[in-house]
C-alpha cells in the first residue's frame, strides 16, 4: 500500500540506511508485560479489537526480558519492586525505550509517600511520559506515536539523549472521541 | 451447639484475670501476654469450643496510651459457627509477644506483617522477616510516630531546585 503506487513499475526503493532502521525499529517495536496496577486494564484495553495496538506492529506483549525493545512501565512502582523493575531494564537488549505510562509512574501521583517510588525516572531513563490516572488507550497510544516519532530521529550510531517527550490529556469531552476502526 | 452465655461463664471460670468485653457481638477476651498461648491453646484443644482457625492477627498503635500497642486475633469456631477476637496489650518498651504460629499456622504470615508494620517481635516464630517493606528498610511504618515519607512537588517556583535533587536514573 503506497509504496508499491510510489515505486511503480520500478521495484527499487532508495532511502537512507538510518531511515531504513529506524523504519524497522518502530514498526515492530514488541513491549514488555509489565502491568503493576490499573494502567495495566487501560494497556490491555489498547491492546484490544477496539484499538488495536497491532497496528503498528506491537501486538506481542513479550513475557521475557530478552525479546523485548520497549517497557511501558503500566502502575506505581514500589520500593520493594524497583530493584526487579531495574534488573528487567537491564536484561533488555539495546536499543531499548521506557513509557512511563500514567501520574504513578511519571511522577508517584497521588502516592506520596515512603512505599512508592516517586517516578519511574528515578530507577530507569524515560522516554514518553503519558500523564492520566489511568490515561485512556488513546492517550496510550498517542504517547506511542510519539515515541515512534523520537525513534525516527535518532541516529544510528549513536542514540539521541534529548529532553523527553510529556503527552498531555486528549480532550475529555468524550463525545469528540471515536473508537478507532 | 456452644451459645454466647455459655462461652462467657467457661472462659471466666477458667481464666479469671481475663477481661470479657463485646466487639460487634462477639465476645472479646482482654488477654495478658504471658496467659496468651494457655488461653488461645484452650480454645483452640477444648472440644465444646473449638476455636480451629484463626482468621486473622493484626497489630494496633494507640499512641499515647499504656500499653501503647495491641495485638488483636480472630479465631473462628467453625463447629460452632462463632468468633472471638484476643486483644493482647503490648508496652512500648519490650514489644515482644509470644509467636501463634505453632499453634494456628495461619498466623506466620500474620505474624510477620505485624512484625514489619510494627516492630512488634512474635518471639518462636520460626521466620520472622520483613514480609512487605524492603529487607533493608528502616522503621515499621504503621507506627503512628513514622513519618509518612514525602517528597517535594515540583511547582514552577521551585522546579529548579526539585529537579536538581531528584535522584534520576542514567542510562
Amino acid at each position: 500500500m503506497g509504496l508499491e503506487e510510489k515505486a511503480g513499475d520500478l521495484g527499487i526503493v532508495t532511502t537512507t540506511l538510518e531511515g531504513l532502521v529506524n523504519w524497522g525499529r518502530t514498526n515492530a517495536m514488541w513491549p514488555m508485560l509489565f502491568g503493576l496496577a490499573c494502567c495495566a486494564i487501560e494497556m490491555m484495553s489498547a491492546q484490544a479489537a477496539n484499538y488495536d495496538m497491532s497496528r503498528f506492529g506491537m501486538e506481542l506483549m513479550r513475557a521475557s526480558p530478552r525479546q523485548s525493545d520497549l517497557m511501558i512501565v503500566a502502575g506505581r512502582v514500589s520500593r520493594k519492586m524497583a530493584p526487579v523493575l531495574r534488573r528487567l531494564y537491564d536484561q533488555m537488549p539495546e536499543p531499548k525505550w521506557v513509557i512511563a505510562m500514567g501520574d504513578c509512574a511519571s511522577c508517584g501521583g497521588v502516592y506520596n509517600n515512603y512505599a512508592v517510588v516517586q517516578g519511574v525516572d528515578e530507577i530507569v531513563p524515560v522516554d514518553v511520559y503519558v500523564a492520566g490516572c489511568p490515561p485512556r488507550p488513546e492517550e496510550l497510544i498517542d504517547g506511542i506515536l510519539q515515541l515512534h516519532r523520537k525513534v525516527r530521529g535518532e541516529k544510528i550510531d549513536q542514540r539521541i539523549t534529548d529532553a523527553p517527550i510529556r503527552v498531555d490529556h486528549l480532550p475529555r469531552d468524550r463525545g469528540s472521541l471515536k473508537p478507532l476502526g | 451447639m456452644l451459645d454466647r452465655a455459655t462461652l462467657t461463664s467457661r472462659v471466666s471460670a477458667q481464666f479469671p484475670s481475663v477481661i470479657l468485653g463485646d466487639e460487634s457481638g462477639d465476645l472479646v477476651l482482654t488477654v495478658g501476654r504471658s496467659h496468651l498461648l494457655q488461653v488461645a491453646g484452650w480454645l483452640r484443644d477444648d472440644p465444646d469450643l473449638d476455636f480451629t482457625f484463626l482468621t486473622n492477627l493484626c497489630g494496633v498503635d494507640y499512641l499515647g496510651r499504656e500499653p501503647r500497642f495491641e495485638v488483636v486475633v480472630h479465631l473462628t469456631s467453625i463447629s460452632n459457627k462463632m468468633r472471638i477476637a484476643l486483644h493482647i496489650g503490648i508496652p512500648e518498651n519490650d514489644p515482644t509477644i509470644p509467636s501463634l504460629t505453632r499453634m494456628f499456622p495461619t498466623a506466620n504470615f500474620q505474624e510477620r506483617e505485624t512484625y514489619d508494620m510494627f516492630g512488634i517481635i512474635f518471639s518462636g516464630h520460626p521466620g520472622l522477616e520483613r514480609i512487605l517493606m524492603p529487607e533493608d528498610w528502616m522503621g515499621y511504618p504503621q507506627r503512628k510516630d513514622t513519618p509518612l515519607g514525602y517528597e517535594e512537588v515540583a511547582f514552577t517556583h521551585n522546579e529548579d531546585w526539585v529537579y536538581a535533587n531528584k535522584p534520576f536514573a542514567k542510562e
